[in-house]
C-alpha cells in the first residue's frame, strides 16, 4: 500500500510548526507499513485529479495567504474542490481553514475569495486570539492545541463545527465553536503539532486515505504513550492558562 | 542635567541596592522602570553625556554575545563602556544600567555605550539614545505568538532606521536579505559583512528558514550558499536583488569548534580566533568585528579584544557539578535550536545531552515551533537523550517522531538536574539545551549550589 500526500502552498503557508502533522502523518503510515511519498505543491503548479489520497494545508502570513487564493481561482481549485467531494481527506490550518470558507475579509484591502467548501466566512478582527486550546469533539473526543489568530470565522447553516470549545477562543471566540467539517475535510485554527498530540484524528485522515483504495480494514494501533503524556500535559497547561472559564451553556449557533 | 534626572536617578539606584540587599531578583529591570515612570527623558539626558555616543546591536539571535563582543573590543581599547550586560534589552532595563554607571547627581561615568535592545523597543530606544551606529545582525522568527509575524518586525525596524541621526552609521549582516534590503538607502552609511566560505555551507535552505522571497519583488529568492537559516549568498529570480558587495568579509572558517574566522576588508586581512563556537558566533564575531572596524579601531587590537570575549548568559557556559562538566546552551528560536545541534554534531561529542523546554511568556507559550526543529539530526550523535521542563513532554513526543527514542523524562528542571546528573558517570560530561526561564531556573538551582556567580554580577 501506498499513499501520496499533497502538501499544499508547503513552503509559503507553513508556519508554528505545521510540518509536525506531516510528520505525525508519515511516521504513523510508516509504523504500520504503509508506504508514504509526500508532494509539496506549491503556487502556479498544477494540481491533477487523483494525483493525491490526503491534503495537508497549513497557515501563513498575509501576502502568502493572498497568492494562494489567487492561485486556487479556476481549474486548480476546482480540482480541489472534486477531491474533497470525492472524499480525499483534507487537513487545513488557519490560513488553510480560512480559505476552504466562502471569503476572508481583511481590515483593508479588497476581500479574499475562498473555495467555499465550508459554509463560513471569516473577517479580520481587532484583536490576537492567542493561547491553549482545549475542543470537545463528538467523533474525535478531546482535541487540545494552540491557536493564534486574529480573523473571526462564523459558521453558516450548514456547517458543522469540530468541535466545542472547552478552553480558549476557538472560530470567533464568542459562539464556542472550533473548526469545520465537510465530507473528510477538517479545517482548524488548532495548528502545529495537532498532529502528533491528537493521534485519533491522524489516523482518521489516514483511514479516509486508504478506504479511497477501498482498504477498509482498521488500522494496526500503534503505541501513542508519549503522545498520550503530551497531549495531557498541553491539557493542563490550558487549564493552568485558561483566561476565560467557560461554563457549559446550551450549543449555540450563529 | 536638572533635578529631575537626579531625583530618578537617586531613586532608581535606591531600588538596585534594595533588590540586591533583600534578594528579591537581580534588579536589572525595576531600577529603570521607576526612574523612567519619574522622568520619561531620563535615557536620552544619561546618552548624550557620553562622549564617544552609543552604539545599538539589534537581531533575533547573538544579540547579546555581540554587544559582549563589542563591548571588549572598546574596553580593550581602554574606553570606559556602559552596557546593559545582563542582557536586559527592553528601555527600563537599558536605562537600570544607565542609571547604576551614572552619579547621584545623574552624570553618567563611561565613555561609550553599548546597548542591545529588543526587536520591537528599537524605536524607541533609537530615538531615546540617538546611537552612532547601529547594528542589525538577523531576523527569525522568534516567540510568533508575543511578536506576531515577522513583517510586523521588519516595519518596526523601518521605523527605527528612520529614527537615526544623520551621520550615524549602519553595520548590518547582508546574507539576511531581509536586512540588506530594509538598509540599502543608507549607502554609504553602510557597512556590510558577511560570510563567504563553502566549507560550512548547508546542503539546501532547512526547513526553518524564515524567508524564501524577494524582500522587493516577493519572487521565489535563490541561493548560491546557505550558512545558516535563510542567512547566504542569494539573488533573486525575478528582479535584480541580490547579496550586496561585503565590506567584511569572512573567510576560512577551518574549525567552527572552536572558532577560527579569517575576515577581510578591502585588500587588507585579518584572522580571529574565539573562544565561541558555531557557525552563529561566526556570525557573531564578524558583526562585532565589523563594528569595531568601523569605529576605527585598530585592526590588532580588534583580534585582541574578540579572544577574550566569553560566552554570555547560558550560551555555551560551562560549569562543573558533581564533578561531572556541563555545557548550558540557551535554545529559543528554530534556527537557534538548529544551530545548538549543528555544533553538537559539529564537536562530535559524546555526552549525554538533557533538553528543558518551558513555555512561559518569556519563553513563548507556544512550543509549536519543536516541530520546526530538524532534531532527526541528532540521530547521528548516537547518545542518551532525556527531556525535562513543563513541556518535557511534548520535547520527548517530537524526538520520538524523529525516530530518537527518549532516554528519560523528567518532571521540572531542579529535579532534571538532579537525576539527569546522577546517571552521568562522574568525571564524564553533559550538554543542556534550555529554553530561556528553564535556562534561569537552572542557573537559580547551580547558583544555590553555589556553582554561578548570581546573574547580575556575571
Ligand atoms: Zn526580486
Amino acid at each position: 500500500m501506498r499513499l501520496r500526500i499533497g502538501w499544499l502552498y508547503a513552503r509559503t503557508m507553513n508556519i508554528y510548526g505545521d510540518r509536525g502533522n506531516v510528520l505525525a502523518l508519515v511516521e504513523r503510515c510508516r509504523r504500520r507499513g504503509i508506504e508514504v511519498e509526500v508532494r509539496e505543491i506549491g503556487v502556479g503548479e498544477p494540481l491533477e485529479p487523483g494525483c493525491c489520497d490526503l491534503f495537508f494545508w497549513g497557515g501563513g502570513q498575509d501576502r502568502e495567504q493572498i497568492a494562494a487564493a489567487f492561485d486556487l481561482q479556476g481549474a486548480k481549485g476546482e480540482v480541489l474542490r472534486g477531491e474533497i467531494e470525492r472524499g480525499v481527506p483534507v487537513l487545513a490550518v488557519c490560513g488553510g481553514y480560512q480559505l476552504l470558507g466562502h471569503f476572508y475579509r481583511p481590515h483593508d484591502g479588497p476581500e479574499l475569495p475562498g473555495l467555499g467548501i465550508f459554509d463560513a466566512w471569516t473577517v479580520a478582527g481587532s484583536r490576537r486570539m492567542i493561547g491553549n486550546v482545549v475542543v470537545e469533539s463528538h467523533e474525535f473526543g478531546e482535541l487540545v492545541g494552540f491557536e493564534n489568530h486574529s480573523g473571526r470565522t462564523f459558521l453558516g447553516p450548514t456547517a458543522q463545527p469540530l468541535g466545542v470549545v472547552r478552553i480558549g477562543y476557538g472560530n470567533n471566540g464568542e459562539d464556542r465553536t472550533e473548526g469545520c467539517r465537510y465530507r473528510n475535510a477538517i479545517g482548524t485554527y488548532l495548528h502545529g503539532p495537532l498532529l502528533p498530540k491528537n493521534p485519533q484524528l491522524a489516523d482518521f485522515l489516514i483511514a479516509c486515505a486508504l478506504r479511497l483504495h477501498g482498504w477498509e480494514e482498521p488500522l494496526v494501533p500503534l503505541d501513542d504513550e508519549l503522545a498520550r503524556l503530551a497531549h495531557a500535559e498541553a491539557v493542563a497547561r490550558a487549564r493552568a492558562q485558561r483566561r476565560t472559564v467557560v461554563l457549559p451553556l446550551p450549543f449555540k449557533r450563529r | 542635567m536638572g533635578l529631575r534626572t537626579s531625583l530618578a536617578t537617586v531613586a532608581g539606584r535606591a531600588v538596585t541596592w534594595g533588590a540586591r540587599r533583600f534578594r528579591i531578583g537581580g534588579g536589572t529591570a525595576l531600577p529603570g522602570f521607576l526612574a523612567l515612570q519619574l522622568h520619561p527623558g531620563l535615557l536620552r539626558e544619561l546618552a548624550r553625556q557620553l562622549p564617544h555616543g552609543t552604539i545599538v546591536i539589534a537581531g533575533t539571535n547573538g544579540k547579546t554575545t555581540t554587544a559582549r563582543a563589542v563591548a571588549a573590543l572598546l574596553e580593550t581599547s581602554g574606553l570606559a563602556v556602559v552596557h546593559n550586560r545582563s542582557g536586559s534589552n527592553l528601555p527600563r532595563g537599558i536605562a537600570s544600567a544607565f542609571i547604576e554607571a551614572s552619579s547621584l547627581t545623574g552624570r553618567i561615568r563611561g565613555d561609550i555605550g553599548v546597548v542591545e535592545v529588543d526587536e520591537f523597543a528599537l524605536p524607541a530606544a533609537v530615538q531615546a539614545l540617538q546611537p552612532r551606529m547601529l547594528v542589525l545582525l538577523n531576523l527569525f522568527r522568534d516567540q510568533l505568538d508575543r511578536y506576531g509575524e515577522l513583517e510586523t518586525v521588519v516595519r518596526t525596524w523601518r521605523a527605527a532606521l528612520a529614527a537615526l541621526p544623520s551621520d550615524a552609521l549602519v553595520v548590518v549582516n547582508a546574507d539576511d536579505p531581509v536586512l540588506a534590503d530594509l538598509t540599502e538607502p543608507f549607502g554609504a552609511r553602510r557597512w556590510t559583512f558577511g560570510l563567504d566560505d563553502l566549507t560550512v555551507a548547508l546542503p539546501a535552505l532547512p526547513h526553518a528558514a524564515d524567508w524564501r522571497l524577494c524582500p522587493r519583488c516577493g519572487s521565489t529568492l535563490t541561493y548560491e550558499r546557505v550558512f545558516l537559516g535563510h542567512l547566504g549568498i542569494y539573488r533573486c529570480a525575478g528582479c535584480a536583488f541580490t547579496r550586496p558587495p561585503l565590506t567584511v568579509t569572512g573567510r576560512s572558517v577551518d574549525s567552527v569548534v572552536p572558532l577560527q574566522l579569517e575576515i577581510t576588508v578591502g585588500s587588507s586581512a585579518l584572522m580571529l580566533e574565539s573562544q565561541l563556537a558555531g557557525v552563529y558566533n561566526a556570525y557573531n564575531v564578524l558583526a562585532a568585528a565589523a563594528a569595531g572596524l568601523a569605529l576605527g579601531l585598530d585592526a590588532a587590537l580588534v583580534a585582541r579584544g574578540l579572544a577574550t570575549v566569553e560566552a554570555a548568559f547560558g550560551r555555551q557556559e560551562r560549569v562543573r557539578l558533581a564533578g561531572r562538566e556541563l555545557t548550558l546552551v540557551l535554545v529559543k528560536n528554530p534556527t537557534g535550536f538548529n544551530e545548538a545541534i549543528r555544533l553538537l554534531v559539529l564537536a562530535r561529542q559524546r555526552c549525554p545531552v538533557l533538553i528543558l523546554i518551558n513555555d512561559l511568556d518569556a519563553d513563548g507559550r507556544d512550543v509549536s515551533w519543536l516541530w520546526d526543529v530538524d532534531v532527526e539530526a541528532l540521530q547521528q550523535l548516537a547518545v542518551p537523550i532525556s527531556t525535562g521542563g513543563i513541556r518535557g513532554g511534548e520535547m520527548a513526543l517530537r524526538l520520538a517522531y524523529a525516530g530518537v527514542v527518549p532516554a528519560a523524562r523528567y518532571r521540572g528542571v531542579a529535579e532534571a538536574l538532579d537525576r539527569w546528573v546522577a546517571t552521568l558517570p562522574p568525571g564524564s560530561c553533559g550538554w543542556v539545551l534550555a529554553t530561556y526561564t528553564a535556562m534561569l531556573q537552572l542557573r537559580r538551582e547551580l547558583a544555590r549550589r553555589g556553582l554561578l556567580p548570581s546573574f547580575w554580577v556575571q
